[in-house]
C-alpha cells in the first residue's frame, strides 16, 4: 500500500466530506477550507476498517444519467402511490411480492440498488438471498410480472453493473 | 436581485403546500391501507418529494433573504435518502420474519389441534 493510499484511503469520500463541510459552514474562507480538509483526511482513515471495499465508479457519465432516471421515477412513483391511496378500492393497484433473479454481485452496487428501491415509493426492498442471487421486492403496482422484472433488470440493475463492476 | 420578493414568496408557498399535501396523503395511506407491506409505500412520499419541496423552499427563501447562497437545507433530503433505507429494510425484514413465524404457528394449529379436538369430542361423545 503506497503512502498516498494510506493517507487517502477513500478519495471519493474525502471529496464528499469536504463539500459537506463547506455547505454546512456556508463559507469558503481559508479557515473553513483548512478545517474541512483536515476532517476529510482524518475521517476516512478512521473509518477505513469499516468499509468492505473501496467505492470505484467506472462510468461517471452513466452514474449521473442513472441518478436523473431515478429522480424521474421517484416523481412518477410518488404520483402513482398518491393516486392509489386517494382513489377508491377500484383503483387499488395489484400490489404484492416479486422475486427478482439478480446478476449484480458487487456489494456497493447492491447497496445503491437497495437505496434506489427504497427511495422510489412504488417499491420496497424486502429481502435478499444469502448468496445474493435473488431479491424479494414488495411492489405497489406490479402489472404484468414478467414485464416488471425485465424492466427492473434493464432499467435499475444493468446500469449499476456497468457503473460498479 | 432582479426578482421581487412576492414571486419568491409565491414559489416558496407553493412548494410548502405541495409538501404538506404529500405528507397528508402519506398519513391517509397509513389509515386506509390494510396490509403492513402496503403501508410501507406511502411514507416514501414524505421523505422523497415531500422533504425535497421543503428543502428547496428553505434554500430559495433564505438565499434570497440573506443575499447569499443557503444550500445547506438541501443536505436534509440527501441524508434522509441515505439513512431511511436502513430502517425501511430492517422493518421489512422483521415483518417478513414475523409473518413466517405466524404461518408456521398456523400450519401447526391446522394440522395438530383439530385432530386432538375431534379425538376429544369422540371420546366424550
Amino acid at each position: 500500500m503506497s503512502l498516498w493510499q494510506r493517507c487517502l484511503p477513500a478519495p471519493l469520500l474525502s471529496v464528499v466530506l469536504l463539500v459537506l463541510w463547506l455547505l454546512l459552514a456556508r463559507s469558503t474562507s481559508a479557515g473553513q477550507i483548512v478545517l474541512g480538509l483536515a476532517i476529510s483526511v482524518i475521517v476516512p482513515i478512521l473509518t477505513a476498517k469499516l468499509m468492505p471495499q473501496n467505492v470505484r465508479i467506472a462510468r461517471a457519465g452513466l452514474a449521473i444519467r442513472y441518478g436523473i432516471r431515478v429522480l424521474g421515477e421517484v416523481v412518477l412513483s410518488n404520483l402513482a402511490v398518491a393516486r392509489g391511496v386517494l382513489g377508491g378500492a377500484a383503483q387499488r393497484p395489484s400490489a404484492g411480492f416479486v422475486s427478482i433473479p439478480l446478476d449484480l454481485r458487487d456489494p456497493v452496487g447492491l447497496t445503491v440498488l437497495a437505496m434506489v428501491t427504497t427511495i422510489v415509493p412504488g417499491t420496497v426492498w424486502s429481502e435478499i438471498a444469502a448468496d445474493r442471487s435473488t431479491l424479494l421486492l414488495h411492489v405497489w403496482d406490479i402489472g404484468e410480472e414478467r414485464e416488471f422484472v425485465s424492466r427492473f433488470k434493464t432499467h435499475y440493475e444493468q446500469p449499476l453493473r456497468e457503473i460498479f463492476e | 436581485m432582479s426578482m421581487p420578493l412576492v414571486w419568491i414568496e409565491l414559489i416558496v408557498a407553493g412548494l410548502l403546500v405541495v409538501s404538506g399535501l404529500l405528507v397528508l396523503v402519506a398519513a391517509i395511506g397509513f389509515v386506509r391501507l390494510q396490509d403492513f407491506f402496503l403501508r410501507m409505500h406511502p411514507p416514501a412520499l414524505a421523505y422523497t418529494l415531500g422533504s425535497w419541496c421543503v428543502a428547496i423552499a428553505a434554500a430559495l427563501y433564505f438565499s434570497y433573504l440573506e443575499g447569499r447562497l443557503a444550500l445547506h437545507p438541501l443536505l436534509i433530503p440527501v441524508v434522509l435518502a441515505i439513512t431511511v433505507p436502513v430502517t425501511t429494510v430492517l422493518l421489512a425484514r422483521v415483518s417478513l420474519f414475523r409473518q413466517r413465524a405466524a404461518d408456521a404457528d398456523r400450519s401447526v394449529a391446522t394440522t395438530v389441534q383439530p385432530r386432538t379436538v375431534t379425538d376429544a369430542d369422540r371420546h366424550s361423545g
